[in-house]
């Protein structure tokens, strides 16, 4: 019985709801983009202490897929602050 | 000398006709606002707005108001943005929207006689110099104040070595020739080098500006997703026009895909469709979302002091240290992201218009 009263109370009302999922969001968008940042650096590091001569070229692709993947990161970031400023 | 000499009296001028406005910040409905609210700030420094801030001096707000150009039913209003006073009073039965919903910062219209929003009327078009756009003018000051000087210098400096402000550009334009659009775009890179080096200038140097506190920098011109979503127009048109036969025939007739990807219902050409309008709408967001990440970062920082501050003042000055550290830390950070932002949509435009005017490899072999 005070379940479903906590969820009648919670069913008017789903803005604290939608705030918690946002920063949710927020945080798994945080872990995704380490994640594959971490990746591309881990690549990057390796293909330097291969090929010390190669690491100029190395290092603008390493920077372009970072950009690259934090603009998807974004994304999720941008819905984020949507919910919870909007 | 003397061009740079009248740019520079113009700039300076424009900005010296809107008079600077003092305004005592009490009121009615402003005392209950010296109770510190961090995201309210934060919001209110990233969103445009009808005047620039300059400082709050006890009680007193300094700012510059802005010309407020709109256009109501046909009629031309333009005023100064002082007759709202702060949003205090309306003025032709318009004023601007206090209340925290969707139009706040807005131009509304007033129900004539009263200071209520007339929730029925429409909102009139809004063509003001707001202060983004005030930041666009004044990055394009500086861009056009830095290239004129430098291309006086090479036609002046006709054999020499560069020297001054042209040792600084060179680098960067023939980075973005040699290390951008060379690579990107083939054989025709020339016709597009004057746009890729525009928007890669405007852009980093719109960021830079960005993050200087003190007037005149300090307006979030590319963290205004209009601004982003103009550049990324420019990109879409200039790679729609500039597509050749082969460019549309991979959109909409792939070769290699399987026909019945194609007939009955026409997936492959969605997808490519699709992409066509993706890419340059994940330009903008790009772009968007990492300096006003930027900006709210630095501004949460400093925002920590004083939600802090409230707690106890001794608090306060304890994280002032480390804010204050962490908030240079992230604007240093900022640098290197204004930096690399440019480059990415510069670079990602460069490679779409390369994708544009392809000659297909294997061409000769028509089907």
């Amino acid at each position: 019985m005070t379940i479903l009263s906590v969820l009648m109370q919670v069913a008017t009302d789903l803005a604290p709801l939608a705030k918690m999922a946002a920063a949710f969001g927020a945080g798994i968008a945080a872990i995704a983009a380490a994640f594959g940042i971490g990746n591309i650096g881990r690549a990057a590091l390796e293909s330097i202490a291969r090929q010390p001569e190669a690491s100029g070229d190395i290092r603008s692709n390493m920077i372009v897929s970072a950009a690259l993947i934090e603009g998807v990161a974004f994304f999720a970031i941008v819905v984020c602050l949507l919910i919870l400023f909007i | 000398m003397r061009t740079k000499l009248l740019i520079v009296t113009l700039f300076f001028g424009f900005f010296m006709t809107f008079p600077l406005m003092a305004a005592p910040a009490s009121g009615g409905n402003e005392t209950h606002e010296q109770e510190f609210n961090a995201g309210h700030l934060i919001i209110d420094h990233i969103v445009d707005s009808h005047e620039w801030h300059i400082a709050t001096i006890g009680h007193t707000h300094i700012t510059i108001p802005l010309p407020v150009i709109l256009i109501d039913q046909g009629k031309f209003h333009v005023f100064s943005s002082s007759k709202f006073h702060h949003g205090h009073s309306s003025y032709k039965g318009f004023k601007i929207e206090t209340e925290r919903n969707a139009n706040k910062g807005k131009i509304v219209k007033v129900i004539p006689g009263t200071m209520q929003t007339d929730t029925a009327a429409e909102k009139p078009i809004d063509l003001s110099i707001t202060k983004t756009v005030a930041g666009i003018f004044v990055s394009f000051l500086v861009v056009i104040l830095i290239f004129s000087s430098v291309a006086r210098s090479y036609t002046r400096n006709k054999g020499h070595a560069p020297r001054g402000l042209q040792s600084v550009l060179e680098p960067l334009i023939l980075f973005i020739r040699d290390e951008v659009a060379k690579p990107s775009i083939g054989k025709h890179y020339e016709r597009f080098m004057p746009f890729l080096l525009t928007l890669f200038f405007f852009i980093f140097f719109t960021n830079l500006i960005g993050l200087i506190p003190l007037f005149p920098g300090g307006a979030n011109v590319t963290g205004n997703i209009g601004v982003t979503l103009v550049l990324a127009a420019f990109t879409f048109m200039m790679t729609a026009f500039s597509g050749n036969k082969s460019y549309w025939q991979h959109i909409f007739n792939t070769p290699g895909v399987p026909w019945w990807l194609k007939f009955p219902i026409p997936l492959f050409p969605i997808i490519e469709i699709t992409g066509v309008v993706v890419k340059p709408f994940v330009l903008m967001i790009r772009l968007f979302a990492n300096i006003t990440a930027g900006h709210i970062i630095v501004l949460g920082f400093v925002s920590l002091i004083f939600v802090f501050g409230k707690i106890s003042p001794g608090l306060g000055y304890g994280v002032s240290v480390v804010s204050v550290f962490f908030a240079v830390f992230i604007s240093v950070l900022e640098l290197l992201v204004a930096f690399i932002q440019a480059y990415v949509f510069t670079l990602l435009s460069a490679l779409y218009f390369g994708m544009a005017t392809e000659e297909h490899a294997h061409a000769a072999e028509h089907h």
